[in-house]
Formats: C-alpha cells, sequence, structure tokens
C-alpha cells in the first residue's frame, strides 16, 4: 500500500515535524477525513457526528493557540511529572549479553502510567468546549484512573465503564477511580471486557453527546480521535528523541512498545516513523496461543474491518462479527487496534509481533526480580520480545522499550493465576 | 386491510417498490407502519413468521435487523435481540435466507438495516447484489455517515436499492439538508440524541423539525426511536409519512420466547394492527 496522505496544513499539531520539510512523509496523516491511507475515517451514528466535528474543530483551534500548548505543557511538567527518565536497565542488559536496553519510565508519570498525557489534554479540551461532564471506557484501569484525575484535578463530573471481569482482575484502580470521585459503572455485556465498555460508552455518549465530552483512551475510535490522542502521546516519544540526542549523540536503533489499541506505542513511534533508520516493534497479546479465541493479536492475525468508528484491523469471523479475544493483560484484551498502527503495518513502517501470555508473565517476574521495577502486565509484553532480541544483537547497538505502565494493579491477579492467596503475588 | 395491497408488487426495483407503498399510502390518506424485526431472533423460521404477521396486520414497510456483535446506536432490547440471534448461530447466509423467504410470503418492502462492518466485510458491491438477490428493497445503515457513504451509495444506485438515511436532532441544519437530499426510498428522522429504545413521549420540537426536513427533500419521512404506541404513531403521522417502530416489537418477541409460536405470533399481530390502526 502506497498511498500516503498529506494533513492539510490547518490540522498540523503544533509540534509536529518530519525531517523532510514538506515532502510527504509516513506521519503526514491523517487527511481532514481521519484516514491513514486506507484505514481510520468516521464510521458512527449520525448523533454523534455533530460532536466529532465539534471537537476536530476545537483541537485544530487548540493546536494554533500557543496558550493551550503552553497549559499543557505546564500540567505535564508540574503535576505528571515529565519528563519522564530515560533509564538504563543495567542487569537486564547483562543478562542479555547483548544490545543495550534503555527504559523510558512511562511507570514514573502521576498515577503509574503514559495514560494521563492524553486525558490532561482532552479535558482541557472538555472545557474549551464547554463540557462539563466526562465519560471514559478502561480496560486495564489505567485510563480510567488517569480520566479520574484529570476530572478531579478540573472539577469535573466522571463517569467510568469497565467490564465486570476487568473491575474483578484490576480491583485496585477501581478503588483509586472511586476515591478520586469518578463513578465506576461494570459492564456486564458480551464478554465483559474493553470492547464491551467501549460499547457502553458510545451508547452514553449517543444520549449525552451535547453536554459530555468522551475521553477515549487509545488511538482507536472514530475520526478526529485516534490523531488526538497520537498527538497527546507523542510526547513520550518526543522526550525519547531528545534524552536519546543527548545521551548517545543519536537515536536509538530499535524502539518497542506494547500494542492494544495501541496509544502508548503510538506515542512513542510517531516522533521516529520518518526517521526510518530505527526499527520500531510493536508487541501484541499472544495471549494462550495463536488460535482463534486465545489472543488478542488484531495486527498479526485480524483482517480490515470496522470497529467502534474506525477502519482498522479486526478480529472478525467471516461475516463481520467481532471475536472473543483472551489475554493475561486486561490492557490487551481488545480486538482491534488503532487505524494507524493498520497503516504503519501496511506500509512495512512498523513490525509487529506477538507475545504470549507466560511469556509476558516470566518477563514480569524478570524486570520484577532485576531491576527494582514492577512492570504492568501489558509492559512485560514489550519487555518479553526486547530482551530476547536484544540477546541476538550486538552491544554497540540502543534499544529503547516503552516501560508503558507499573505493575502493582496486577499482583493480585498474577496471585490469582498462580494459585496463591491475593497478598502473595509470588512464591 | 393493507391500504397498498392492490398496488405494490414484488416487481420493479427496491426504489419503485418503496416508491409505490407511499405513493399508495398518500392516494388513501393513509401514514405509513414500518416495524423492525430482527432477523433470526429467536430463530429464522419464527422471525419470518413474526413479518408475515406484520404484514397481515397492516404494516407496510419492514425494517429487517441484521445482528451485530458490537450495535453502538441500539439500545438494551435490540442489542439483546442481536446477541440472541447470534448466540443460536445466525450467519448472514440465514440473515438472507430470512429476507428472501419473507420477501415472496408478504407484500411490503423489506429493507436491511446493517452495521457497514458487516457490509464491508462482505465487500460494498457483493452485500448490495446479495440484498437485492434476497429480495431485499433496500438497506438502512446506522453507522455509515454521509462523508463514507459513497462507495455504497454507488452500488446501491447500481442495484435500485434505496439506501436510507438518518437525520438526527443533534444534526446542524446545513448538514440535515444534505442528508435529505443524499437519501433515496425514504428519510429517516430520529426523533430524540441517544440509542434505540422504547420511550413513553415524543420530544419537543420534533414536529418543526419534521416540517422543516420536508421542505427540503422530495422522499417521504419516517420517523423512528422511541415510538412503542398508537398514540405516538397517530402523532407523528400528523407531521411524517410514517412511524418506525423497533424495539417495542422486538420486545414482544423476546417476552413470548418460551411459549407456542401461535400465542408469539397473535402477539405481534395484535400490536402491530393497534399501530396500524394509528396510521389511518
Amino acid at each position: 500500500m502506497t498511498d500516503v496522505s498529506i494533513a492539510p496544513r490547518t490540522f498540523d499539531a503544533p509540534r509536529m515535524h518530519g525531517p523532510d520539510g514538506d515532502r510527504p512523509t509516513v506521519s503526514m496523516v491523517p487527511d481532514s477525513l481521519g484516514r491513514f491511507g486506507r484505514f481510520g475515517g468516521r464510521y458512527v451514528p449520525e448523533t454523534l457526528s455533530a460532536a466529532l466535528d465539534q471537537l476536530e474543530q476545537a483541537y485544530a483551534e487548540a493546536s494554533a493557540d500557543p496558550a493551550f500548548a503552553a497549559e499543557v505543557d505546564r500540567l505535564l511538567a508540574t503535576f505528571v511529572g515529565r519528563a519522564t527518565p530515560l533509564h538504563f536497565a543495567e542487569r537486564l542488559t547483562r543478562r542479555s549479553g547483548g544490545a543495550q536496553i534503555w527504559l523510558k519510565r512511562e511507570d514514573l508519570s502521576h498515577t503509574g502510567a503514559h495514560k494521563i498525557n492524553n486525558t490532561i489534554g482532552q479535558a482541557l479540551l472538555a472545557i474549551r468546549m464547554g463540557k462539563r461532564r466526562i465519560i471514559a471506557e478502561t480496560g486495564a484501569g489505567q485510563h480510567g484512573v488517569a480520566t479520574a484525575t484529570a476530572c478531579s484535578l478540573f472539577g469535573l463530573e466522571c463517569v467510568v465503564y469497565m467490564g465486570a471481569e476487568d473491575v474483578r482482575r484490576q480491583a485496585p484502580n477501581v478503588r483509586a477511580m472511586r476515591l478520586m470521585g469518578a463513578e465506576v459503572r461494570p459492564v456486564e455485556s458480551g464478554s465483559r471486557t474493553l470492547r464491551d465498555a467501549i460499547n457502553e460508552a458510545m451508547r452514553d455518549w449517543m444520549g449525552s453527546v451535547e453536554t459530555t465530552h468522551y475521553i477515549i483512551g487509545s488511538v482507536v475510535g472514530p475520526h478526529p480521535f485516534p490523531r488526538i490522542v497520537r498527538d497527546f502521546q507523542s510526547v513520550i516519544g518526543r522526550e525519547t528523541i531528545d534524552q536519546c540526542r543527548a545521551r548517545f549523540g543519536r537515536l536509538p536503533d530499535t524502539v518497542v512498545a506494547c500494542v492494544g489499541g495501541g496509544s502508548n506505542a503510538a506515542g512513542m513511534f510517531f516522533p521516529f516513523v520518518d526517521h526510518v533508520a530505527v526499527r520500531l516493534v510493536g508487541v501484541e497479546a499472544g495471549g494462550r496461543s495463536a488460535a482463534a479465541g486465545q489472543h488478542a493479536a488484531s495486527l498479526s492475525h485480524g483482517s480490515p474491518g470496522v470497529l467502534h468508528g474506525s477502519l482498522s484491523y479486526v478480529l472478525q469471523d467471516r461475516d463481520g462479527q467481532t471475536s472473543d479475544v483472551h489475554s493475561v493483560s486486561a490492557g490487551l484484551d481488545y480486538p482491534g487496534v488503532g487505524p494507524e498502527h493498520a497503516y504503519w503495518r501496511d506500509l512495512g513502517r512498523v513490525e509487529y509481533t506477538s507475545v504470549t501470555d507466560a511469556e509476558a508473565l516470566d518477563a514480569f517476574d524478570l524486570v520484577a526480580r532485576n531491576e527494582g521495577i514492577l512492570p504492568a502486565l501489558e509492559t512485560s509484553h514489550a519487555l518479553s520480545w526486547a530482551v530476547a532480541e536484544a540477546s541476538r544483537r550486538p552491544a554497540a547497538e540502543i534499544m529503547v522499550v516503552c516501560l508503558s505502565g507499573r505493575g502493582d494493579k496486577d499482583a493480585a491477579e498474577i496471585a490469582r493465576l498462580r494459585g496463591l492467596p491475593p497478598d502473595a503475588a509470588t512464591t | 386491510m393493507h391500504p397498498a395491497a392492490s398496488t405494490v408488487t414484488a416487481s420493479g426495483s427496491g426504489l419503485d417498490r418503496i416508491a409505490a407503498v407511499f405513493a399508495a399510502a398518500r392516494a388513501s390518506g393513509h401514514r405509513v407502519l414500518a416495524p423492525f424485526v430482527t432477523a433470526g431472533d429467536p430463530d429464522v423460521e419464527t422471525s419470518v413468521a413474526v413479518i408475515e404477521a406484520a404484514d397481515r396486520a397492516g404494516a407496510s414497510l419492514c425494517e429487517l435487523g441484521v445482528p451485530y456483535s458490537d450495535p453502538i446506536a441500539d439500545g438494551p432490547v435490540i442489542q439483546a435481540s442481536y446477541t440472541r440471534a447470534l448466540g443460536a448461530g445466525l450467519t448472514l447466509e440465514d440473515v438472507f435466507v430470512v429476507a428472501s423467504e419473507a420477501a415472496s410470503r408478504v407484500r411490503m418492502p423489506l429493507l436491511a438495516m446493517a452495521s457497514y462492518a458487516i457490509i464491508f466485510r462482505r465487500g460494498v458491491v457483493r452485500f448490495v447484489a446479495d440484498a437485492r438477490a434476497a429480495g431485499l428493497a433496500g438497506l438502512v445503515v446506522p453507522d455509515l455517515p454521509l462523508e463514507e457513504a459513497d462507495e455504497l451509495d454507488a452500488a446501491c444506485r447500481e442495484a435500485g436499492l434505496a439506501l436510507v438515511r438518518l437525520v438526527t436532532p443533534t444534526t446542524p441544519p446545513a448538514r440535515a439538508e444534505a442528508i435529505a437530499r443524499a437519501s433515496t426510498g425514504f428519510l429517516y428522522c430520529v426523533s430524540v440524541a441517544g440509542v434505540t429504545g422504547a420511550r413513553s413521549e415524543l420530544p419537543d420540537g420534533l414536529a418543526e423539525r419534521v416540517r422543516w426536513l420536508a421542505t427540503k427533500t422530495t422522499v417521504p419521512i419516517l420517523v423512528g426511536f422511541g415510538i412503542a404506541a398508537p398514540d405516538q404513531v397517530r402523532a407523528v403521522g400528523a407531521v411524517a409519512d410514517g412511524a418506525i417502530v423497533g424495539s417495542a416489537l422486538v420486545r414482544r418477541v423476546a417476552d413470548a420466547i418460551g411459549q407456542p409460536r401461535e400465542a408469539l405470533l397473535d402477539s405481534v399481530g395484535r400490536f402491530v394492527g393497534d399501530l396500524a390502526a394509528a396510521t389511518r
């Protein structure tokens, strides 16, 4: 696929940059209809069209307003705690015996994951649009917590939809949301996971759209959400570029991130996509096996389809019904993926691979015992691939892993999976 | 009796058959009642029988719901009917069987209400060809806004099928005009901002909106979402060409599961009959 669209000038994010000046580059998407090549778009009920137009307009105006960028940057610095460090994983590197493994420490962000980069930005957009009620979906609960946090910070009403299965397996995050004044609504329909939470959030929005903003948590959904979330998350990749240049005087050789909906990966990869010498690798949830229903690897095993408002790779049956999926990680347990990832996949710009539940759990243990970090189970997928690959690369190479979130939330679930009491995560 | 019985036949393009329904209704001073039936709920044979019962009871058009796993425009009643049908193993081939069986037995034209996810997966051109072969007269695609509809619109025009567009209370006037101009067969005026589901009252401003829309399009206007009772059908009929009744009928099917089919069909027939009486 060679269809590289050029985004209209007026909608360029203020800090979007490419090394090739005005030449079309991988980064020059989406177009004015939200297309990333053939992917993306806006497949939603007409009831939501006006709100999405309003959001697009508000985002364009905010992007052109230096005061907006300054406010986002101020909050990212003093509230979120950015820039997050780029940390050398010395013992992991020694064990691998190959490329240097560096960790971009998004787990050190306030609320413990990258999700807050997006919720601060979108909450400010909601306020610009005069909307004081916020809804969100959440899988692992990290986006729910980050949304509840932003709503508490700005004094906004907050309702979070969360699959009942995820309410069970991510209880610490449910408590955190409620403590910050958010209402958590468990979703009992379908598979009772992230996909169903998105359906319910969309249904709420259908009836509340004139007073409510939907802070979608990943680079999914109808245009302009994939672009807005990517832009707000791109601070991850921009900082990584600056830190690599300052530390090494060059860019890294390989950059790795886990991919469910794909927001930490999109934020990490986007500033790199025009730097074609940098190898970019997205790691999906391989679940129990490659059999249908046993994994959540949409880019590895899915096909083009429409889900939750955009065209991307979807795990679906021959009729277009969304498949049931599985991952040990609630945040990756999703049958779709952001349309820009589908675009990068078909362009060949980003490699996508997958790691099984068992491999991710092993990586969790490895990093916990060797680096003094409890990584999120989502992140553990990226770490698993990175450790294995580093051992095959020369010591002169630099590999950066997006350590997208911390794993405290997963401790009880890991204990349960190992048949241990909840207060004993490991033996 | 059915107001259009003497003039509607199964021949002609889908667009022609839909136009004939409205022409006949206008000639006799009646409004059009368009019930929504979920294909394959609770099973293929029963859903065909429900469509037949609705036809006998005076319905003039039928929206055939194509079950989808993630219907974001639908409320709990229709969503549950989709889950039941898919849980029983319904495939898209089965949906087309329901359509062709029903089309061969009833006078009223049938339109498929289908998510674009289903249409895209089959391929736009192939889906339209299959729909036409199954005797469907048109499509309603609730998650396909104007900007994304060109390919499906071209395929439907080529096949003589209606592509019914939706206007909602949140649609700004200029956009509503563009949608009204693009719609073929009829225009679907959504009564409320929200998902499908029975509501007890018609919203304020609906009559005004329908009258305004009627000045912007040459196709008839049907009002849907939230309509559940003869009073509402009558009130809608005062300004629009008719009403679409979805969740209220689907609920009657759901309530009758486990009972003999005759009891279900009797319940459907009486309900649709009461609604149809309100169109005259």
